[in-house]
């Protein structure tokens, strides 16, 4: 101990630390890295396993049949556009629903409700989003269908489109709502107290302060649900009605097929899929082609994210 | 800046001597859940004065300062007992909103909270939300003045307020608060941040603005107490019966040149001398 109080006694040893600590320290960064390590190894797995199969089907499938009318695999006719304008329905009427009422519930939640409010709320929600997708197929098949979208037009057929989108849109509500206040929530406090200082309303500090300062994680709350929307399955597979294949269609009260039903439909039965053409590999292709779909709403979420960031 | 009324109600008394009451502090005490944070606060605050609060950290300044346009309302756990009048208007009224309160009494924060906007969106933030339309760039320009600030960022108004320096923000909310052309003006520790020249030019600034407005300054430094204000209240902490916590109570109020040559209460005059604690 005395050696501390005489500096110029230092040597480089004083400075050196526990052996042991540091052997501790690079076994962590080790098993740490592994375990990141192993993320990308499955991820890369999955990929390559989607490719093989997506470029068997790429590379013998006849460009014409890509381009066709309607999507029956089994017949031969891969109409990619058919799918694609499933998904985009499906996604805008669930977004339609989601973002409107998933934000008025963040907004409620985080700048109005009083505090025992808030605390009765936030587990709702949480129940909201734990019902399984399968229980709300039945319901947007067995309710939305006839109550609201079957009201909205009388040419709407039991399985819809429509339907489908919507109760995907009730699925992601819960979503936004959580990243959403989230967001808002972590918007400092002193930022309100300014705005109420100036003498602006509550609304008006909601709009103009909260939610601007709050942008970048509103967007990633967007992208989030978007993307789970495009991969949501058991809703559409349940009340879009198309088992199997469905023609090209743009009406959303019609039955419709998105790419996800497209997948899970045929490969509920994978044995009879097999051999039966090309329709195995169609599935994989499909596969891949969302994943590149969401990889790139991902990417440009960042990019909109960073770039938000560095604005302010 | 126009301001006829204000100059109708100018009072005809000594000017030295503050004119008509604009705050009447009457038995006021303030609660965060069970804890008391200040006691039996009583005052007059008269108009075209600067009244400083000095006291040791803790002893409820802010508290007492955000009591004035109902900033206490933003803390759900926060209790404000007792009356304040505005040019005697009951504050406390349940009839009274609390956002047209803060329109006319505005407020520097403790902490520099600048908006993440543009430095000139910032300024504009409180005539526009007050309904000013068209355009606002002489009340920026002349808010920056103001806040002596112009000058550093009049080639980078299109910037972020965040990427000023603490002192420039602490500025920029000052011009901000100006900006609305408040009545009354509270300011805590406006100059906490600033470099002795910005101090300099914000006392200044508070001094040419009483004229037209009244201002309450939170300030730690008795020196400038001494320097800007007219009358200066002494607040202190005192360990109550009912708890052991601290709770803040009002020592002495009185013209500043009385608090700092010769108060009346012992408690102030350690204070004051730096005898305290
Ligand atoms: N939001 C709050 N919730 C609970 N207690 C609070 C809150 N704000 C302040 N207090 C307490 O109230 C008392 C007075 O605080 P206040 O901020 O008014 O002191 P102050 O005189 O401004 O001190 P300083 O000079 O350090 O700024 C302190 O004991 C503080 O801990
Ligand atoms: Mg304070």
């Amino acid at each position: 101990m005395s050696d501390l109080t005489t500096p110029a006694a230092y040597t480089l040893e004083d400075f050196r630390g526990s052996r042991k600590r540091m052997r501790t320290e690079h076994l962590v960064r080790a098993v740490l890295f592994l375990a990141a390590l192993l993320s990308i190894v499955i991820s890369v797995l999955i990929v390559a396993s989607l490719v093989g199969e997506a470029w068997t089907f790429v590379s013998q499938v006849e460009a014409a049949s890509l381009w066709s009318d309607g999507w029956f695999p089994r017949r031969g006719i891969y109409d990619i556009k058919t799918l694609l304008t499933g998904t985009l329905i499906v996604t805008v009427i669930a977004m339609a629903v989601a973002m409107p009422l998933g934000l008025g519930a963040a907004i409620y939640l985080s700048e109005y409700a009083p505090a025992g409010v808030r605390k009765l709320l936030k587990p709702v929600l949480e129940i909201l989003a734990g019902i399984p997708s399968v229980v709300l197929g039945f319901f947007a098949l067995t309710f939305l269908s006839p109550v609201i979208v079957q009201r909205l037009s009388s040419e709407a057929t039991q399985f819809n489109i429509a339907a489908a989108g919507i109760g995907v849109g009730i699925l992601t509500i819960p979503l936004v709502a959580s990243i959403s206040e989230d967001a808002m929530r972590s918007v400092p406090a002193a930022l309100r107290e300014a705005s109420y200082g100036l003498g602006a309303r509550k609304i008006t500090t909601t709009i103009r302060v909260v939610i601007p300062a709050a942008v970048s994680g509103l967007v990633a709350a967007f992208i989030v649900a978007v993307s789970r929307a495009i991969g949501e399955t058991m809703v559409v597979f349940i009340a879009a009605g198309a088992t199997g294949g469905s023609l090209f269609s743009t009406d959303p009260f019609k039955p419709g097929q998105t790419m996800t039903a497209a997948i899970a439909s045929q490969a509920a039965g994978t044995d009879q899929v097999r051999g039966a053409g090309l329709t195995f590999q169609s599935l994989f292709f499909v596969a891949l082609l969302l994943f590149a779909i969401t990889l790139v709403l991902n990417v440009l979420a960042g990019r909109f994210v960073q770039r938000v960031r560095q604005a302010y | 800046m126009t301001d006829a009324p204000m100059v109708g109600s100018m009072p005809t008394s000594a000017p030295s001597r503050g004119g008509a009451t604009v705050f009447d502090v009457h038995d006021v005490s303030v609660h965060y859940g069970d804890f008391r944070a200040v006691r039996d606060v009583s005052m007059q605050v008269k108009q075209h004065q600067i009244t400083a609060f000095i006291g040791p950290s803790g002893c409820g300044k802010s508290t007492m300062l955000r009591c004035f346009n109902r900033m206490n309302d933003l803390i759900d756990t926060a209790r404000v007992e007792g009356d304040i009048s505005y040019h005697g208007v009951d504050l406390y009224d349940p009839a009274v909103n609390p956002v047209e309160v803060r329109r006319r009494i505005g407020m520097v924060f403790q902490k520099p909270n600048p908006f993440p906007k543009s430095i000139y969106d910032n300024v504009a933030y409180g005539p526009k939300v007050a309904g000013a339309k068209g355009n606002l760039d002489d009340v920026v320009e002349q808010a920056l003045q103001g806040a002596a600030l112009w000058d550093e960022v009049k080639d980078r108004l299109k910037e972020s307020g965040m990427s000023l320096s603490g002192g420039q923000q602490q500025r920029l909310c000052i011009a901000r608060a100006i900006a609305t052309d408040p009545e009354v003006l509270l300011m805590d520790e406006p100059c906490s941040a600033l470099d002795p020249i910005a101090t300099g030019r914000i006392e200044d600034l508070m001094v040419e603005i009483k004229e037209r407005y009244t201002i309450i300054i939170v300030t730690h430094n008795m020196q400038q107490a001494a320097r800007v204000s007219d009358r200066t209240a002494f607040f202190t902490t005192e360990v109550s019966e009912e708890s052991d916590r601290r709770t803040g109570l009002l020592v002495e109020f009185s013209d500043t040149d009385k608090i700092f040559t010769n108060p009346a209460d012992e408690r102030t005059e350690n204070y004051v001398t730096g005898r305290f604690g």
